[in-house]
Formats: C-alpha cells, sequence, structure tokens
C-alpha cells in the first residue's frame, strides 16, 4: 500500500502528461518530418552489408547506427518511416470510430426508445465479437491498403465510444437546463450541438487519446500477421515479423521494432491517464 | 377572448398495468395580463400541469386529454416545430432552481441571448443589446461586466433575475413560474416577487404561477386555483379566496398556515396523507381527510360549481362564509 502511494508520487499526473505529450509530440514529428531525419532510403537494399549490428556492438559502425535488416536496409530509416503509417493509421481510425461512436452514443442516449435499443444492442453485439478476428477477417478479404486498415479498424472501433457517451448524454438529457432550453424553443439538433456535445469532449479527448493506442497496437498486429501494408513498405508490423525469422542471428530487428511498439504505445497511454486524472477531480484530490 | 383556456386537461403516467392521471379534468382560463395562482401541496399535479401547457411532459408521461388553447391556437394539435416556435416566444417558463437550470459552461450574456438566437434573426451585436437591456431590466447590478459572468459567479437571487431575463427577452404573453422562489431565502424571494410584479405591469404578460406557498399567492396573484390529487377543487378571486374559503381543502390549508398573531404549541395539519394514485376513493378525492364528509361525498365525484361569481368549488358541501 506505502510502495503504491509512492509510486503514484513519482508519477503523478503532472509527469504522466509532459512525459507521454514529448512522447507523442516526438514520434509525431518524426512522421512527419521522416525524409529529412532518416540517414538512407528505407528501401534501398544492399545485400553486402545485410544483418549489420547496431553501433553498439562490437561489429556496428556509425553508417547504420540501429543496423541492417536481412536485405541490408537502413533500420533507423525503416523505424522512422514506419512511424508514419502507425500514426496516421491510429489516429484517422480513432477520429473514424470517435466521429461514428459519438454522433450513434449521443442520438442513443438523446432520443431514447427504439433507437436506442437497436443502437446499444448492436454495440452490445458487437463489442462481443473479438475485434481483430473481424478486423482479419475483413483485410483478408478486401486487401491491406492503409484506406482498409483505417475504415477497418475506425469501423470496428464504434461502440467504445458509442458506450461512454450514449452514459453521458443520459445522464445529461435529466439535468434541468436541457428542459429549460428546451421551454426556451430549442430544438433537438441544437441542444446536442450546443448543450450536450460541448459538455463531451473532455470525456472525448481522454478516450480518443487511449483509443489511438488501440489502434495502433491493433494496425502493428495486423501489419505482423502480414495483412497490412505489403513489403517492401516499412512498418513496425512487418518489421517485427521479419524479425522473428532471424531472432537468433540478428535480434535487434524484432528488438528495435517491438521498442518503437512499446514506447509509443506506453506513451499515449501515459498521456491519455494523466488527462483523464487531470479532468475527474475525484483522482486528483488523491494526489 | 382569453389568452388561454385549459379545458378538461388530463395527464397520465403508466403505472403498473394501469395508469395513473397525475391532472385530472383541470379546466381553467387565464386573461391577458392576468396572475393566476395555482396551489397545492407537492405531488398534487400543479407542476404536471404547467409541464402539459408547454407539451414538455416526458415520456412515459402523456398529455391524454382535454384541450388548450393558447393566443388562437390549439396547443395540443400543433407540430413539434410550430410547438418550439411557441415555447420562448409566447410562453416561457422559469423553474425552481435557478442554478442547475443554467448551463454551466456558458456566460449569462450568452444564455441571455439563446432565445433571441433561436426566436430571432437578430444579429449579434442587436441580440447582445436587448440582452443587456433585458438583464438591466431584471436588476442584475452592473450589467456590461455581469454579462460575461458565469452561473457559479452569480448569487441565488442573481440567478433567478437571469432566469426570469432569458424567460422574458423575446416579450412572451404568457410566463408561467414553476415554484420560483421556492429555493431562494425569505428576503430574496420578495425581492423576486416584487420584480415579478413589476416587471408584469411593464410588459403586460400573463403569469401563472405555481406554488405550495400561500403567501407567494396572496403577495402576487390576481387569483387562485387550488389543486388537490390532479384536481382544481377551488377557484377564486384572490381576496374572496382568503376572506372565505369555500373548499374544505382550501380552508384546510389556510389553517395550516403559521400565524404570528396565535400562540401555538404545534401547528396545525390536516390530517391523513394524499390517497395513493392507485387508490384514489370513487368519491370526493378529499372525502377521507374531510371531517364534513358523509355517504354522498364519497359516493360521487363533485363537479365545480360556482358559489359566487367568479368563486367556485368542487365540493357538495362548501362552507358557504362568501355568499
Amino acid at each position: 500500500m506505502m510502495r503504491r502511494r509512492g509510486f503514484g508520487k513519482l508519477f503523478d499526473r503532472r509527469i504522466k502528461i509532459t512525459l507521454g505529450a514529448a512522447i507523442v509530440i516526438g514520434v509525431v514529428l518524426m512522421a512527419i518530418l521522416a525524409p529529412l531525419l532518416a540517414p538512407h532510403d528505407p528501401f534501398k537494399q544492399n545485400l553486402i552489408f545485410r544483418l549489420q549490428p547496431p553501433v553498439w556492438s562490437d561489429l556496428g559502425n556509425w553508417t547504420y547506427p540501429l543496423g541492417t535488416d536481412n536485405y541490408g536496409r537502413d533500420m533507423l530509416s525503416r523505424l522512422i518511416y514506419g512511424s508514419r503509417l502507425s500514426i496516421m493509421v491510429g489516429v484517422s481510425a480513432a477520429l473514424l470510430s470517435a466521429v461514428l461512436g459519438t454522433v450513434l452514443g449521443m442520438l442513443a442516449g438523446f432520443k431514447g426508445g427504439r433507437l436506442e435499443q437497436v443502437i446499444m444492442r448492436f454495440a452490445d453485439a458487437h463489442l462481443a465479437f473479438p475485434e481483430v478476428l473481424l478486423a482479419i477477417l475483413i483485410i483478408a478479404s478486401i486487401g491491406g491498403s492503409a484506406l482498409n486498415l483505417i475504415l477497418v479498424l475506425g469501423v470496428s472501433g464504434w461502440m467504445v465510444y458509442a458506450r461512454v457517451m450514449y452514459n453521458m448524454t443520459r445522464s445529461l438529457r435529466e439535468r434541468p437546463f436541457i428542459e429549460a432550453a428546451v421551454s426556451h424553443g430549442a430544438g433537438d439538433l441544437y441542444i446536442i450541438g450546443r448543450h450536450i456535445f460541448p459538455q463531451l469532449i473532455p470525456v472525448l479527448t481522454v478516450v480518443s487519446t487511449l483509443q489511438v493506442a488501440q489502434m495502433i497496437l491493433q494496425e502493428t498486429a495486423l501489419s505482423f500477421l502480414g495483412l497490412g501494408l505489403p513489403p517492401p513498405t516499412a512498418t513496425w508490423g512487418n518489421m517485427l515479423a521479419e524479425g522473428r525469422d532471424r531472432l537468433w542471428a540478428a535480434p535487434w530487428i524484432a528488438n528495435l521494432s517491438g521498442l518503437a511498439i512499446i514506447i509509443v504505445v506506453w506513451g499515449i497511454n501515459m498521456l491519455g491517464n494523466g488527462l483523464r486524472e487531470q479532468l475527474d477531480p475525484k483522482s486528483r484530490q488523491r494526489h | 377572448m382569453a389568452l388561454l383556456e385549459v379545458e378538461g386537461l388530463r395527464t397520465v403516467f403508466p403505472a403498473g398495468d394501469g395508469e395513473f392521471a397525475a391532472v385530472e379534468g383541470a379546466s381553467f382560463t387565464l386573461e391577458q395580463g392576468e396572475v393566476l395562482g395555482l396551489v397545492g401541496e407537492s405531488g398534487c399535479g400543479k407542476s404536471v400541469t404547467a409541464f402539459s401547457l408547454m407539451r414538455l411532459v416526458s415520456s412515459p408521461g402523456l398529455v391524454s386529454g382535454g384541450a388548450v388553447r393558447f393566443n388562437g391556437q390549439d396547443l395540443l394539435g400543433l407540430d413539434a416545430g410550430a410547438m418550439r416556435a411557441v415555447r420562448g416566444r409566447q410562453m416561457s417558463m422559469i423553474f425552481q432552481e435557478p442554478l442547475s437550470s443554467l448551463n454551466p459552461l456558458y456566460t449569462i450574456g450568452q444564455q441571455v441571448m439563446e432565445p433571441l438566437r433561436l426566436h430571432t434573426t437578430l444579429s449579434r451585436r442587436e441580440a447582445r443589446t436587448r440582452a443587456l437591456g433585458m438583464l438591466d431590466r431584471v436588476c442584475i447590478p452592473d450589467v456590461a461586466r455581469r454579462f460575461d459572468d458565469y452561473p457559479h459567479q452569480l448569487s441565488g437571487g442573481m440567478r433567478q433575475r437571469v432566469m426570469i431575463a432569458i424567460a422574458l427577452v423575446c416579450g412572451p404573453k404568457l410566463l408561467i413560474a414553476d415554484e420560483p422562489t421556492t429555493a431562494l431565502d425569505v428576503t430574496i424571494q420578495a425581492q423576486i416577487l416584487d420584480l415579478l410584479r413589476q416587471l408584469q405591469t411593464d410588459m403586460g404578460m400573463a403569469i401563472l404561477m405555481i406554488t405550495h406557498d400561500l403567501g407567494v399567492v396572496a403577495e402576487i396573484a390576481d387569483r387562485v386555483n387550488v389543486m388537490y390529487a390532479g384536481r382544481i377543487v377551488e377557484t377564486a378571486p384572490v381576496a374572496n379566496l382568503f376572506r372565505a374559503p369555500a373548499h374544505p381543502y382550501t380552508a384546510g390549508l389556510m389553517r395550516s398556515r403559521p400565524d404570528i398573531s396565535v400562540v401555538r404549541e404545534r401547528l396545525l395539519t390536516i390530517s391523513g396523507t394524499v390517497p395513493a394514485p392507485h387508490q384514489m376513493p370513487a368519491g370526493c378525492r378529499f372525502a377521507p381527510r374531510c371531517s364534513l364528509a358523509d355517504a354522498a361525498c364519497r359516493a360521487a365525484q363533485p363537479e365545480l360549481r360556482a358559489l359566487a361569481p367568479e368563486h367556485a368549488a368542487a365540493c357538495i358541501r362548501p362552507l358557504t362564509a362568501d355568499v
């Protein structure tokens, strides 16, 4: 108990937000500036220098700071370019599911009745179905492209938002100021847009942040399984898969791409949890 | 023609297998510029009556019968869009708890401008001017600075003034006030009632004042309807009602008010409680608690009968001091 409290203090919400935001900003900048940052062409094969170890190993050198892969492509450049797909797919898919889930959740919560039943029971059914299985099924049949990944992951993530927004809308709908707005002559759309949605924004921010991490994990999982973008495109998932085949001879390939995934997901989750604590007065008092 | 005519209004809520009528056959009229009090104890149906008039009864509640004619329109027959155009513009409402009736995210100025945005095509600047003027009329001090305050920065009395400003900014013909002073302390209550009376004189709107407090009625109303268990049991001009209540329930209500000139150990009360919805007596609903009730009272529900001009009671044995 004492230890937990000590740990909680060490990682209080300010540190979480600062560190999380630093990681997220760093990775986003890396993705945007990839062509400027990458020392080599990520696709250029150089078979003479294949499986070069990273610079900290005895055999490494500064030409390839993080070593090379099986085809002699620069690991550092591939990791930098790989962040582009993860960030783009993660953010776009989280946004898409945010829009779908928020609209449907608010509708269900505000309108009630049959619409609520249809939307929320469908969400329950969807939630009961393993997401990754569904994604594998769809991607395997329509093919892996960035757009398909975004669509599949985005559509399959709507329930998380729908449930949260539904519950919040339902409790907001009973607040007297909503009734007062109706009594001033406001219509449904006006009330949803002006009185309900703005109250959901803080929670929406937190859920979206955490969802981006989830989406990135799912994207790498699909890529790892060979269902993402086809090679030679660099994605952290397919780099991890390539590294698996050479775990003994060239462990840095799998280690480095795995590390990249961990750092990004950890950073985003830390930012999301920090934001949640910041916005939740109950957990704020504890520290 | 009367501004508001309510005839046989019946509002029901589902209860168990059947339904429970929170308002049962309420009929009354309200003239232009008149202040009508609607009095009764908690749960007697007075707020449901008000919500029925605004068509704000939320599902599963339902206005199942009667007619409401307001300003020449049949309110119960209007489609949703036409009803929205009535709310806030021709007929508006203020509530008991001003803090929770204001959205905490918007400044009071933005909220006073809201009905103008909904009902008029005024530009932002014009709406702002109108809103400032309205806030000034409800006596918010230092309006220009207060305009950008949030509800939590205001006192309870100020918040209720803001609510009144929102309700009146479009110049409605009828203001429904649902216990507007109940959540305020006594000195503020008096100020708010004075303000309402003042605005009523200036702007000429009618007020339907819903309250359980006979003192409020005495202060502001021209005429009073007394409700008991979903029915209107007595209607009279305020002076007549206080001088000579005809219905035993009204008389009981008056007796249970504390009187500063009489020293008593305990307050008088009306014995018993309001019958539960599923156990409504067949005859007069007040009969089980009424000391004057007899077999005839329990046999049939009495209708409102005129006892004197403008004074009617739903009682077959009215206290007849009035005549």
